[in-house]
């Protein structure tokens, strides 16, 4: 396969081309009104070229490789159409590499039964919980294989194995509904997702306690941040700032976006990395061949580097990081995040609440989005923090901030470190893409959380 | 696909084959500037069996081998639902324009003049607007053939422009943007400038706002995205079998404000939603979802019709490498008498919301919402005084609806599916940063 590709990919007039070809298997598992919904089986094969002539892009993408040769030449023609100020790729030394990933448990060759059985039994837990009207669990398994190849001569196969389980409890009462959730990740690790039973059981107490909860008075408060929202506060708030396709062709964002510029107190380090074994956002190459990096966005305070595709990081004069990523075959790599995380501090989280009057604890997430500037992300899980102290249970609330004065209102950073791997993320019409996001505690100042 | 259904004889009961071809041309501008084009052709087969009173499903995307789809198919049925209906046999379905042939012919040259016109145009009014446009064009094929004699096939074309600008000064920016899609090709592309042109001239200045209920004006955007997305979850007729809607048992009750009318519509012609039928080869039908306040129908596909002893409303959508499930085609809100400047005349202080970001993440199914102001303007003694920022707006999207001041006069099409006036709503919570 690999003289074929390397044989077509040369024949062309492109200043770069290159080919990915895959083949995915996933099965998908949900269970909605109480019960098994639906199994279903999914498989698909396909690929595309993407070619490069003096600065355009051009993307065809194929299920059938019969006509390889057409669809090289659709590739070249299309990047020759959008070609314009003739920027070139610097080139890189060719690549050769077969990744496999070895799973434990791997979730492919698990037989339904046993999936079947397990889940079963989370939903069981749930419904004979008090007041819980409803379950809801969607699982995914995917098994992915990835060949890749370019006019360089670079040929990398990788496997992508991925799993995500989501868990929901819906507790329903007088026309009331609320509902809570448990999201889990692996690297297609299914005993990743095993003897869950007691944390399903506290979901599902959960929700059924948000009926009873109170609605948060919106209002700006001190905010204590869970490991898993203040994880997605990395991601949405500041790791998407730092993908360099944002920024490379806006000026105004490039003088915001300075490396060398103070965005927080010196406890603060946001780090994106790629290379830890065993998370969801890990890998061994990008979707454009580059090597996975760790990459510091914070250092101390102060922004250091940025995500980077072999375009925007030759465009901006500075050093790939190896995070061009594709959700699938059906797009193009673009700039995305893999594992990122606020590297823990030294504070407790006794002595993080010990200095509130007033405050409101959040944990656990429904999601988050950025406009860039602006971010929001809602937690699933929320109290009040009263003298120091955890009180009452809060219904769900919706934090709102703008990036750079939140980064900057952190005045404490957590010892304990934790990652979650249930994320999924979204850019350009391509989600969910596997990425995991951690932090400690911490806590932020002057957060507005929206109310009645 | 009759190989598929030749290969199955014996394996199943029942069996239903839907085929999707599909050729899709993006051509993507970045930062003012052509960055790139695609395509993307794709096949796509979805095979649903009954196998032992039990329902399998299997996809397969660019995959020749039958074999295995079938193989896939038979492995999920022992874990499927109850095959508790039938696949529908041939039936007429209503003649529904949905294929433009000056699609097809289309080429990525015109495409890209269009693109330019539109920044261009854009920029003429503000000229340090950063753009990322996408004009698409798409064209697909759709076959539709069970074993017990249905058959459906039909093309359709789609052909939609999106523009996202940011304006940038220090931190600050500012987020405009809209789109326009129909399954006709269209060169007009003045409307969709001028109405980014208008977000542009509101926000130029910018206004403060104070943390209390206000009145609010939705914006056809603002309501398509904050109001509807979450109000059509509840007409599932799934989500009201589990208990999970918050309009269950409440059919035929008066919910909402009687001057809100919302149908679903799948047969209005080249609309993206529209269709002679749906997922599952039911005819495509108009059906009334609110009326006058009133709600008058929930969703339903083939599998949820019978285990709530309903008809098929048509409304099986198939979305990505998924069965079948109920969902709106085009949802219109009927428009009402009121004109846009008198409900800006009417307000002493209040908010315009064109774009609440995040709101969608709430806990959707109690109707709450909470969003920061992404796109939205401050009304102080019936004028219209900038852009606020900083703001959260939140509210519950069945007590918003219960009682509004007044509906648009001019409904416009959002996303292409959604038909939608302006909403004047009397309170609503902001919390804004002091």
């Amino acid at each position: 396969m690999r003289e074929q590709f390397t044989d077509i990919l040369s024949k062309y007039n492109a200043d770069y081309v290159e080919i990915r070809f895959e083949q995915n298997q996933t099965t998908q598992i949900s269970y909605r009104g109480g019960k098994l919904e639906e199994v279903s089986r999914t498989c698909s094969s396909g690929g595309n070229i993407r070619a490069l002539v003096k600065g355009g892009w051009g993307f065809a993408c194929f299920n059938s490789a019969d006509k390889l040769d057409d669809y090289v030449e659709l590739a070249v023609k299309q990047a020759k159409l959008a070609c314009g100020e003739g920027f070139t790729l610097p080139s890189k030394e060719p690549v050769m590499d077969i990744v496999e990933v070895l799973v434990k448990d791997n979730a492919a060759d698990t037989p339904l039964v046993k999936k079947k059985q397990l889940f079963d039994e989370y939903n069981d837990i749930m419904l004979t919980s008090p007041q819980i009207q409803d379950s809801r669990i969607g699982y995914q398994d995917v098994n992915r294989k990835v060949i890749f190849a370019n006019s360089e001569g670079s040929y990398i196969e990788q496997d992508k194995p991925d799993l995500t389980l989501r868990v929901t409890a819906i507790a329903r009462r007088n026309g009331e509904i609320q509902q809570a959730g448990l999201s889990l990740g692996s690297v297609g690790d299914f005993s990743a997702i095993e003897n869950l039973h007691d944390e399903v059981k506290e979901v599902a107490k959960r929700a059924a306690a948000l009926l009873h909860a109170p609605q948060v008075k919106g209002d700006e408060y001190t905010v204590v941040l869970d490991p898993i929202i203040a994880g997605v506060f990395a991601h949405e708030a500041f790791g998407h700032l730092s993908e360099a396709d944002f920024v490379y062709q806006n000026e105004p964002l490039q003088q915001v976006m300075v490396l060398g510029k103070r965005f927080g107190g010196k406890h603060l380090n946001i780090v994106d990395d790629a290379t830890i074994t065993g998370l969801r956002g890990s890998y061994r190459y990008d979707d454009e061949g580059m090597p996975a990096t760790k990459t510091y966005l914070i250092h101390e305070g102060v922004l250091v580097g940025r995500l980077h595709s072999r375009e925007t990081a030759a465009r901006m004069g500075e050093k790939p990081t190896g995070n061009a990523r594709a959700i699938n075959y059906l797009f193009p790599p673009i700039v995305r995040m893999t594992n990122t995380f606020i590297e823990p501090g030294g504070t407790s989280f006794e002595e993080m609440l010990g200095e509130i009057k007033d405050g409101v604890y959040v944990r656990d997430w429904y999601g988050g989005t950025t406009s860039l500037e602006m971010f929001t992300f809602s937690a699933g899980e929320a109290y009040m923090i009263r003298d120091g102290k955890l009180a009452e249970l809060l219904r769900p609330v919706v934090l709102t901030g703008n990036v750079f004065v939140t980064l900057g209102n952190i005045d404490a950073i957590g010892n304990d470190l934790g990652m979650n791997q249930g994320g999924g993320c979204g850019k350009g019409g391509q989600s969910p893409l596997p990425v995991s996001n951690g932090s400690p505690h911490i806590r932020i100042r002057h957060c507005v959380i929206g109310g009645r | 696909m009759e190989r598929v259904l030749d290969a199955i004889k014996g394996k199943a009961e029942q069996t239903e084959i839907f085929e999707v071809s599909t050729q899709i041309v993006p051509v993507h501008f970045e930062a003012n500037r052509l960055k790139q084009i695609q395509s993307k052709e794709i096949t796509s087969v979805a095979l649903r069996i009954f196998k032992d009173g039990r329902v399998g499903f299997a996809f397969g995307r660019g995959v020749d081998d039958v074999k295995n789809l079938i193989d896939m198919a038979v492995e999920t049925a022992p874990f499927g639902p109850s095959a508790n209906f039938e696949f529908p046999s041939l039936s007429d379905y209503p003649d529904v324009a949905v294929f433009d042939s000056e699609i097809p012919i289309l080429t990525m040259e015109q495409m890209v003049e269009l693109g330019k016109q539109l920044i261009a145009k854009v920029r003429e009014h503000t000229p340090e607007l950063l753009c990322d446009v996408e004009v698409t064009k798409g064209v697909s094929s759709v076959h539709l053939v069970n074993s017990q004699g249905g058959e459906a096939r039909w093309d359709k074309s789609l052909f939609s422009i999106n523009l996202e600008g940011v304006l940038m000064k220090g931190t600050d920016m500012l987020f405009v943007g809209d789109s326009d899609s129909s399954c006709r090709f269209f060169t007009d592309i003045d409307i969709l400038a001028n109405r980014i042109i208008t977000q542009l001239e509101l926000a130029k200045s910018k206004a403060a706002t104070s943390t209390k209920q206000l009145p609010i004006i939705f914006t056809p955007r603002g309501v398509a995205s904050v109001l509807l997305a979450p109000l059509m979850l509840a007409f599932s007729g799934k989500a009201v079998l589990e208990g999970t809607s918050w309009l269950k048992g409440k059919l035929g009750e008066r919910v909402f404000d009687s001057k809100l009318t919302i149908r679903d519509d799948a047969t209005l012609p080249y609309r993206p939603g529209s269709c002679p039928c749906d997922g599952e080869g039911i005819p495509s039908q108009r059906i009334p979802l609110i009326a006058k306040g009133e709600v008058a129908n929930f969703l339903y596909d083939l599998q949820t019709a019978a285990l709530s002893a309903k008809k098929s409303t048509g409304s099986g959508r198939r979305s990505g490498d998924r069965p079948p499930a109920p969902n709106i085609s085009s949802v219109v809100i009927e428009a009402g008498e009121d004109r846009f400047e008198d409900m800006v005349k009417d307000m002493k202080e209040g908010l315009i919301v064109e774009q609440l970001m995040g709101a969608e993440q709430g806990n959707l199914l109690s109707g709450d919402f909470s969003g920061n102001v992404l796109l939205g303007y401050k009304v102080a003694n019936g004028n219209i005084v900038g852009r606020v920022k900083d703001t959260m707006v939140s509210g519950n999207v069945y007590q918003v609806l219960k009682e509004i001041i007044g509906v648009g006069n001019e409904a416009r099409w959002v996303d292409g599916i959604f038909l939608v006036p302006h909403l004047y709503c009397p309170r609503l919570s902001v919390v804004t940063r002091t």
